[in-house]
C-alpha cells in the first residue's frame, strides 16, 4: 500500500529533513511513526498525501507514484486517503454532520447518498447524537472523532493521522486511539505519527522510529532480524 | 452547481461588511469610469453637432454659365466624401444676407448692383470631416476654372480635430487607469475573503477537491460582486446625470445618458473585473498553499 525507497527530502534553505528513508506498509497494517519534534514524522506524512514531493528516491502510495503526480492527479490520490490532524481542522460555522457532508460534497458525491453515508460514519465514531452540534459545543475528543469520521466517510484505503491525540487529555486519547484500532480492524491501513510513547507501548503494532530524518528503528525489520539471530 | 452557488453566497452572509465594501469599491471604480464615459459620449454628441456644420464654400466667378455650374455641382456631389451640394445664386446670397444681418437690411435695399458672388456650398459626409479630408476636397474644388476662392475655416476644422483627439486620448488614459485601480481593489477584497476562508480551502484540498472546484465559488463570488457593482455604478451614474442635467439646465438640458448597449458593456466590464480579481487572488493562494 505504501512504499518509500531511498527517499531524501531537502528544503530550499538546504535543511535535510529526510535521509535515505526506506520502508513498506502492507494491507491491513497499523504503523506508528515516532520520534522527537523535527525528526521527520510530519515530512513523511506530507509525502504520503502528496503535499510535498521527495527530492530523491521513490514514494508510492496506493498505486500512485508521488514523484510523478501531476497537480490535477493529486486530488485522485487524496480521495483514496483519510487525513487527520492534531488541530482537527473542522469548520466552526458548520455542524458536525455538515463538516462531514462537506467532504463528500466537494468531491462531487451523489447528493442522495450523502445523508446515509454521514449517518453511517457518525454511528461508527459514536457521535450520532451530536450530529447537529457545532465544533465549539464539542469536547476535544469529540471534535477529533468528527474529524476521523470526515476522514472515513470516503471509505479510504489508508488513514493518515498526524499526532491525532496531541491535543487531547488521557481519557480522550484512549477513546480516539481505540477508534483508530477499530478502523484498522475493519481493514483500513492506519499510519499514525505520535510522540506519545505510552500509547505505542500499549500495543504490539509496528513502530518506525525516526531521528534527525533517518529511520533508527523499525520493529518489523529489527524484530525479524532478532528472531533470525536467536 | 447548488453547492457552488451556496458556497459563493455564503461569503456574502458570513462577511456582509466585507462584501458590501467590495461591491461599493467596484461600483465606485465603475462609476468613475462611467462618469468619464458620460462626458465622452456627450462631448462626442456635441462635436458631431458642430462637425455637421463643417462646410466648404466655393465662390463662383461672375458670368459663369449656369450649365457649367450645374455640371460642376453634379461632379462635386459624386465625390465620396461629399454629403450634399447646394448652389446659391447671387440673388439668394443677397436675400440670405438681408435676412440674417437685419441691421444692414436698408443698406442692402439701396444697392444698385449685387456685390455678393454666387457660391457652391458643400457639406461633408460623416467620417470625412477631419481637417485632412476637408482640405483635400477644398483643393479639388479650387481646381475648377470658374472658382474664384474656396473657404472652409481651416483653423477651425484643425482645432476641432485636435479637441477630438485630445478628448479620446485623455478618456482612454483615465479610463484605463481607473480600470487598473479597480482590478487591484477587487483583487485585494477577494484576497481578504480567501484569507478568511483559508481553512475551508485547506480542508477542501485535503479531502481531494480539484483546484477548479475550489476556484468555482470564488469566481462566482467575484462575478456576482462585479455584477452588483456594475448595477450600482449605473444607478450612481444615472443619479449624477439627472442631478447635473436638472440643476444646470441651459445648454446642458440636452445631455444624453448611456444607450442600453453601453449599460450592458459597463455591467459586463464589472463582471469581468470581478472575475479577473478573483482569478488572480485564488490562483496566487492555491500556488502558495
Amino acid at each position: 500500500m505504501i512504499r518509500f525507497s531511498h527517499v531524501y527530502k531537502s528544503y530550499p534553505n538546504g535543511a535535510l529533513a529526510l535521509k535515505d528513508i526506506s520502508f513498506k506498509v502492507g494491507k491491513g497494517e497499523f504503523v506508528f511513526l515516532t520520534g522527537h519534534s523535527g525528526a521527520g514524522k510530519s515530512t513523511i506524512m506530507k509525502l504520503l498525501f502528496a503535499e510535498q514531493k521527495p527530492t530523491a528516491g521513490e514514494v508510492r502510495v496506493s498505486g500512485h507514484d508521488v514523484n510523478s503526480l501531476r497537480v490535477d492527479e493529486v486530488p485522485k490520490l487524496r480521495r483514496r486517503l483519510g487525513i487527520v490532524f492534531q488541530d482537527f481542522r473542522l469548520l466552526e460555522d458548520r455542524t458536525a454532520a455538515e463538516n462531514i457532508a462537506f467532504a463528500l460534497e466537494v468531491i462531487g458525491a451523489r447528493r442522495d447518498t450523502i445523508a446515509a453515508r454521514v449517518t453511517r460514519v457518525l454511528t461508527q465514531v459514536g457521535l450520532l447524537a451530536k450530529a447537529r452540534a457545532h465544533p465549539r459545543e464539542l469536547s476535544g475528543g469529540e471534535q477529533q472523532r468528527i474529524a476521523i469520521a470526515r476522514a472515513l466517510v470516503n471509505d479510504p484505503a489508508i488513514l493518515v493521522a498526524d499526532e491525532p491525540t496531541g491535543n487531547l487529555d488521557e481519557r480522550a486519547t484512549r477513546g480516539v486511539f481505540q477508534l483508530l484500532r477499530d478502523i484498522n480492524t475493519g481493514g483500513t491501513v492506519v499510519v499514525m505519527a505520535t510522540h506519545d510513547l505510552d500509547l505505542v507501548r500499549q500495543t504490539s503494532y509496528r513502530t518506525i522510529e525516526l531521528r534527525d530524518g533517518s529511520v533508527v528503528y523499525d520493529s518489523a525489520v529489527d524484530e525479524t532480524e532478532e528472531t533470525e539471530v536467536s | 452547481m447548488r453547492l457552488l452557488t451556496r458556497e459563493a453566497l455564503l461569503s456574502f452572509r458570513r462577511a456582509p461588511l466585507l462584501s458590501a465594501l467590495s461591491i461599493t469599491t467596484i461600483a465606485f471604480s465603475l462609476f468613475t469610469i462611467g462618469l468619464f464615459g458620460l462626458v465622452a459620449i456627450n462631448l462626442r454628441q456635441a462635436l458631431r453637432g458642430i462637425e455637421e456644420r463643417v462646410e466648404i464654400v466655393a465662390f463662383v466667378l461672375r458670368g459663369t454659365p449656369a450649365e457649367t455650374i450645374t455640371l460642376a455641382t453634379q461632379d462635386i456631389a459624386a465625390f465620396p466624401e461629399v454629403q450634399d451640394v447646394t448652389f446659391v445664386t447671387e440673388q439668394q446670397a443677397l436675400d440670405r444676407a438681408a435676412a440674417e444681418l437685419v441691421e444692414f437690411r436698408d443698406a442692402y435695399r439701396d444697392l444698385k448692383a449685387n456685390p455678393l458672388p454666387a457660391s457652391i456650398e458643400v457639406r461633408m459626409r460623416e467620417g470625412f470631416r477631419s481637417a485632412a479630408s476637408v482640405g483635400a476636397v477644398a483643393e479639388r474644388i479650387r481646381g475648377f476654372a470658374f472658382v474664384d476662392d474656396v473657404r472652409y475655416g481651416r483653423d477651425w476644422v484643425q482645432r476641432l480635430d485636435q479637441l477630438r483627439n485630445v478628448t479620446g486620448l485623455v478618456g482612454l488614459v483615465i479610463g484605463l487607469a481607473f480600470a487598473g485601480v479597480a482590478v487591484v481593489i477587487i483583487g485585494v477584497t477577494i484576497r481578504l475573503t480567501i484569507l478568511q476562508r483559508a481553512r475551508e480551502i485547506s480542508i477542501m484540498r485535503l479531502v481531494g477537491a480539484t483546484n477548479w472546484f475550489i476556484r468555482g465559488p470564488f469566481l462566482l463570488e467575484g462575478a456576482l460582486k462585479g455584477l452588483l457593482g456594475g448595477f450600482l455604478s449605473l444607478a450612481l451614474c444615472y443619479a449624477g446625470y439627472i442631478l447635473f442635467r436638472d440643476t444646470t439646465g441651459g445648454p446642458f438640458a440636452g445631455l444624453i445618458f448611456f444607450r442600453p448597449e453601453h449599460m450592458v458593456v459597463i455591467i459586463v466590464f464589472g463582471v469581468l473585473l470581478g472575475l479577473a480579481g478573483s482569478l488572480v487572488s485564488v490562483g496566487r493562494h492555491l500556488r502558495n498553499v
